[in-house]
């Protein structure tokens, strides 16, 4: 087919709605870029924490290598290497104050481990002194700032800029990048590794986070550790004979000189004997991966460990509960909204229009007061010395030492949450209710039946729209709900919601809080999933 | 105030008021009697009170006043489920949520009876209104009149004695309101149900009724056969709602038993029937069929009074002309006659004289 200039009827067609398609675009653009820069975006980065875990290989790197020949199975203590590095990245990490991150990181999945980390953070100096102490002992040059940076100077050692560069930076998680003033020579590189890097670390941290030129700061104590481990290999010694760069006969001295035979395993047990459980270094390898399902199956009581997924310590599980509760309480509020709210929509639907309208203000006037303003209100009723429990004990239902409890627990948040979201049961219904006109109920009686039959056969029939819209809108909202729960929950009444609140702004457990949010998420999606194939969403009126 | 005593009558309304706010009455003084088998047209134009009528019998409405008798039992206090009334509602009111089966098996439920019976019924029923295949769709997959046929089914498929039709046929466009009207009609005579018909559509009232209750101002204006009823109108009001009408006024000057005298307005006199003046001096309205008006003089009696017209207007119709004249103070006066080879085509602005037998001309209430 072609159309009347010649063009193909599907193109030119294509071409009219492509048209219309950009238009309709560009009036939702304002609204799609907002809730994407304000919604999706740090929803979506946030749920992306719960699966992340760059914390330990980007603090430890060298450490989570070498402990990639350690049998985490067998348990045994790791080798003098994995201590080494140990040293080496939690020197660093505690010149950058980002140890005590990783500590927080791993206690949550093993108690104590933040205090081991935060402890041995401050006593990594104290390791260095030794081999430094030694060194300058040795010979005097050391000391000395400029001799140093004489020493590493040369050509060719860009690479290894770049690669502790980049180390620094997943260290921090800033740029570091600048010039520092330095270039490792090839040839110290080859003949000391150790000391390069450690140098080098010392030479970015100093010119780029100190803002200190390196040729004139005396370089820490890991770079004489580095010097001293370089030194420990026998083959070196023969090397140094023959190097001829600068400081070459320093060097020469240090090789005829005794160096401290301090192991790094030894150091570690002295600072603190934890370092030798192979339960600490268990932990480190399982969640040494960048992405981890650890806070997952925190969410669901489960845990990872050398053996695999395990259940959590029957004392130590939570959400599980919190979330069968949340389901359940929210599942509560759903009917009782249902049942107070129907007739109440019935009623509005049925009165006279200026009637209705000045009870539907009764409606709403909750609608337009605060939240917390409301959920105050319900505590001050609710508590055992308020309204309520007074003009019972007055009246002389309750026995004035048998007081209600009727807060701080489930019930406390039932109440309170049934007349919050009363209005978003009544509207809906209300809305649906008003489309059904009364002769269906008049042809019914006059076909025989009954008040009630009329009503359970013809009228209910055609208002389940409503309170399917109100169930979805309800339980929803229920379900995330926090501020009410948090207020007068006390302990039994609270909701998954308050817990990831908790996680957010008081333990700081962003990845747990996230896990929790997402599986909540899910929750909420699979149940509108299962409603609509029960249901039908389309058959859910929100009103017209 | 029309009345029909009959012995035998199966519905009656004696005496009956209704009010809403208790200051003014919708309904005042009704009183109606109607035997088995009729079809009974209420007719009268919107705020009449003719659907409160139907309501209160129906149940739905309780009488302010008077007594509702149903087969001679006084049914003011009956709930409307337990009256046994068919219904047909003006939007039809099929339950949207049930197939069209399930909405005629429903009466049969509340009543219940037995599954296969109700099948047979519902099946009986739906064939009667040549919908037999539609017992499994919904209302909203039928047309209009498919969905009128179902309802009327539906009033009908509990087999009630006494049937109220609610303009039941104001939602469907002219064809098929015509062909339904005469299916109703067909339907009702055949199965013998009383049945009782509210709308505001003479034309239908006229077609279809056995007895037509012209409704204004809360009272029957006249109940009568519909010949009657656009022949021989009681009143100016009758007169007027029913059919089209040609209205003059003015004072009657001489009255025998069925012959009057009204000089008009404009002085000129007429001949016409006492209706409702009894006389002389008493100021009238004549009232003249539009095809009872003769514009040939030749066909009158040399007695007859003519009136001087002025042609105004002259519309071909097809099967009739439709001629607007000038007559004494009205210039609205309309002539129907009938296309035939010796009519003449008058043009607008020809004087001629019309004049009618006085028994076509009724002098009315003024």
């Amino acid at each position: 087919m072609l159309a009347a200039d010649g063009t193909p009827l599907k193109e030119s067609l294509g071409r009219a709605l492509r048209r219309q398609k950009i238009r309709a675009l560009a009036l939702v653009a304002p609204l799609l870029l907002f809730v994407l820069l304000t919604f999706v975006i740090p929803i979506v980065s946030m749920l992306v924490r719960s699966v992340e875990n760059q914390i330990v290989s980007d603090t430890l790197p060298g450490t989570v290598a070498a402990l990639s020949s350690w049998d985490r199975q067998e348990g045994a203590t790791p080798s003098e290497d994995v201590f080494q590095n140990l040293f080496f990245d939690m020197f660093n990490a505690a010149e950058a104050k980002e140890h005590t991150k990783l500590g927080t990181r791993l206690n949550y999945e093993n108690t104590g481990l933040a205090s081991l980390f935060r402890t041995s953070g401050r006593s990594m100096d104290d390791i260095g002194e030794v081999f430094q102490d030694a060194i300058e002992d040795a010979d005097a040059r050391f000391e000395d700032g400029a001799f140093w940076h004489e020493m590493m100077s040369g050509e060719g050692g860009d690479a290894l800029v770049a690669d502790r560069r980049a180390r620094w930076e997943n260290l921090t998680g800033e740029p570091m990048s600048g010039d520092i003033g330095y270039v490792p020579s090839q040839d110290i590189i080859v003949l000391l590794p150790e000391t390069a890097a450690a140098y080098t670390d010392f030479a970015i941290w100093t010119a780029i986070e100190d803002n200190d030129v390196v040729a004139e700061e005396d370089p820490w104590e890991a770079v004489y550790a580095a010097l001293a481990v370089d030194l420990r290999d026998p083959s070196r010694a023969a090397a140094i004979a023959e190097y001829s760069g600068a400081g070459a006969d320093a060097l020469q001295a240090l090789t005829a000189t005794e160096m401290p035979t301090l192991t790094f395993t030894d150091a570690f047990a002295e600072m603190d004997e934890d370092w030798l459980t192979p339960g600490v270094w268990q932990t480190v390898d399982v969640y040494s991966s960048n992405y981890t399902s650890g806070y997952f199956l925190n969410s669901v009581d489960r845990e990872l460990t050398v053996d695999g997924v395990e259940a959590r310590p029957e004392n130590e599980r939570l959400y599980i509960k919190l979330f069968g509760r949340t389901l359940w309480m929210s599942l509560i509020i759903t009917s009782s909204c249902i049942l107070l709210g129907y007739p109440v929509a019935w009623l509005l639907a049925n009165l006279p229009v200026r009637t209705a309208n000045v009870l539907m203000i009764l409606v709403l006037l909750p609608f337009w007061t605060s939240l917390l303003v409301r959920t105050s209100a319900w505590k001050v009723l609710l508590q055992q010395q308020g309204v309520i429990n007074e003009l019972l004990v007055w009246l002389g239902f309750v026995d004035d030492a048998n007081r209600l409890i009727l807060m701080n627990n489930s019930t406390g948040t039932i109440i309170a949450m049934t007349h919050i979201l009363l209005p978003f049961m009544i509207l809906p219904l209300y809305s649906v209710m008003k489309t059904v006109p009364p002769t269906y109920l008049r042809a019914a009686k006059s076909l025989g039946a009954t008040n009630w039959t009329a009503f359970w056969r013809v009228y209910f029939p055609q208002s389940v729209p409503g309170i399917g819209a109100g169930s979805i809108l309800v339980f929803i909202l229920a379900i995330g709900y926090y501020i009410t729960p948090e207020i007068v929950g006390g302990t039994d009444g609270v909701f998954i919601s308050n817990r990831i609140a908790y996680h957010i702004s008081r333990s700081l457990n962003w990845g747990l809080a996230a896990a929790l949010g997402t599986i909540l998420l899910v929750l909420v999606l699979a149940l509108y999933w299962v409603y609509d194939q029960i249901v039908g969403i389309d058959n859910v009126k929100l009103g017209g | 105030m029309a009345e029909t005593q009959q012995g035998d009558a199966f519905v009656e309304f004696e005496r009956v008021q209704k009010s809403y706010d208790g200051e003014t009455l919708v309904v005042k003084d009704l009183n109606l009697s109607m035997p088995k088998g009729e079809f009974l047209t209420m007719l009268g134009p919107s705020g009449s009170g003719k659907t409160t009528c139907l309501m209160m019998l129906a149940g739905f409405e309780t009488a302010t006043h008077g007594d509702i008798r149903l087969d001679g039992k006084s049914i003011n206090d009956i709930p409307p489920h337990k009256r046994g009334i068919g219904m047909v509602f003006q939007n039809y009111a099929l339950f949207p949520h049930m197939t069209i089966g399930e909405n005629l098996a429903f009466p049969l439920e509340v009543r219940k009876m037995g599954k296969s019976e109700r099948d047979e019924k519902v099946k009986r029923a739906l064939d009667m209104v040549e919908m037999g295949a539609f017992g499994n769709r919904r209302p909203a997959q039928l047309s209009g009149g498919q969905q009128q046929r179902v309802a009327l089914a539906r009033a009908l498929v509990f087999e009630p004695e006494l049937v109220l039709m609610d303009e039941p046929l104001g939602a469907l466009d002219k064809q098929l309101r015509e062909k339904m009207q005469f299916e109703i009609t067909h339907l009702a005579h055949n199965l013998g149900i009383t049945t009782v018909y509210v709308t505001h559509d003479q034309t239908e009232a006229l077609t279809m009724s056995d007895r037509v209750a012209v409704f204004d101002d809360g009272r029957i204006q006249q109940l009568a056969p519909p010949d009657e009823l656009y022949e021989a109108p009681h009143n100016s009001f009758v007169a007027q709602f029913i059919g089209e009408n040609n209205t003059l006024s003015g004072v009657v000057t001489q009255i025998d038993d069925d012959k009057c005298i009204v000089r008009l307005d404009s002085g000129e006199e007429i001949d016409a029937k006492p209706v409702n003046v009894s006389q002389v001096g008493e100021r009238t309205t004549v009232s003249i069929r539009p095809e009872r008006v003769e514009t040939n003089k030749d066909r009158l009696s040399d007695d007859a009074h003519t009136l001087k017209a002025e042609v105004l207007e002259f519309i071909y119709m097809g099967d009739i002309f439709r001629t607007r004249l000038r007559v004494g103070n009205s210039e609205e006066f309309i002539v129907k006659t009938r296309n035939a080879p010796d009519q003449p085509r008058l043009r607008p602005g020809e004087q001629i004289e019309i004049g009618w037998l006085p028994e076509d001309c009724r002098a009315l209430d003024a």
